[in-house]
């Protein structure tokens, strides 16, 4: 099946997953062979998720461990066991 | 290590929870989008890990578990602030028309090292609407299989699939043609070409 750009683009998730079937990714890479606006859809998805996943995007805040243990005991203390009552 | 924590071997809960410490942050700091907020949340729902730890039951994973008492917490939070918040979404709406460029230049994970280009990345990640960051934060960041994000989300797994899906469009729509004029121009090596 010829696909269009709108079609390539709904499929772009899928290629990547790689959970289209054989026929659709067949008729995928037969667009991306031709078309340079998919094939940089699909590059820069690629190189985004990869840049959006780095663990430097998101960064603990100075002292985060510390304060999360200080907090923690002190409610370990207020209930000293973990219970299947409480809520 | 949590039936000992049952037993009365509580100083092990620490141990048991620092795999999961950035995990849980990075989930609520992603729906809250405020660091001091995130960190108290996070610290909630830790203190609420550790009350209910007895109700665990084995056969979900741990770290599951208190991601679904991070999203839990995040979302009461949310809803604190803002009473109107929804999670619905029509998961049927129109398709996300990504940014059209004729080419892509690979940019290098180095370019992370500058400051801006995390804050647009960041920036970006914000903008996406609640349900949508949600799916992206389980699967892309949190690495959950499309079950676990499911699961954990009490939505279908088609949903799951729709929502990373827009999410990725509306990230490559946006951040495309601002890392493409960030990232460092290469040097041609035959400038007149």
């Amino acid at each position: 099946m010829v696909l269009n750009c709108r079609h390539v683009w709904e499929y772009i998730s899928g290629y990547l997953d790689n959970t289209l079937d054989e026929q659709t990714r067949a008729d995928v890479e037969r667009h991306l062979e031709h078309c340079e606006i998919c094939s940089a859809v699909l590059d820069s998805t690629r190189n985004i998720l990869i840049l959006t996943a780095d663990d430097r995007i998101f960064e603990l805040p100075l002292g985060y461990s510390e304060r999360l243990h200080a907090r923690l005991r002190k409610a370990m203390s207020e209930a000293p066991l973990p219970s299947d009552e409480s809520s | 290590m949590i039936a000992e924590i049952l037993a009365g071997r509580t100083e092990a809960f620490h141990d048991l929870i620092r795999p999961y410490e950035r995990s849980v942050y990075m989930m609520v700091l992603s729906m809250l989008r405020n660091e001091a907020e995130a960190e108290d949340v996070a610290q909630e729902t830790f203190i609420k890990a550790y009350r209910n730890l007895g109700r665990f039951r084995s056969e979900s994973r741990f770290s599951t578990w208190l991601i679904a008492i991070a999203l839990n917490e995040a979302r009461a939070r949310l809803r604190r602030k803002q009473p109107a918040l929804t999670d619905s979404i029509d998961d049927t709406e129109g398709s996300v028309v990504p940014a059209q460029l004729t080419d892509w230049r690979e940019i290098p994970s180095e370019t992370l090292e500058r400051q801006e280009v995390r804050s647009l990345i960041r920036r970006a990640l914000d903008a996406l609407p609640l349900p949508y960051r949600e799916v992206f934060v389980l699967r892309e960041l949190e690495e959950r299989n499309v079950q676990e994000t499911a699961e954990t989300l009490g939505i279908t797994t088609g949903s799951v699939k729709m929502r990373l899906h827009r999410a990725r469009m509306m990230l490559q729509k946006q951040l495309a043609p601002q890392l493409a004029s960030a990232a460092p121009k290469r040097r041609r090596r035959f400038p007149w070409f």
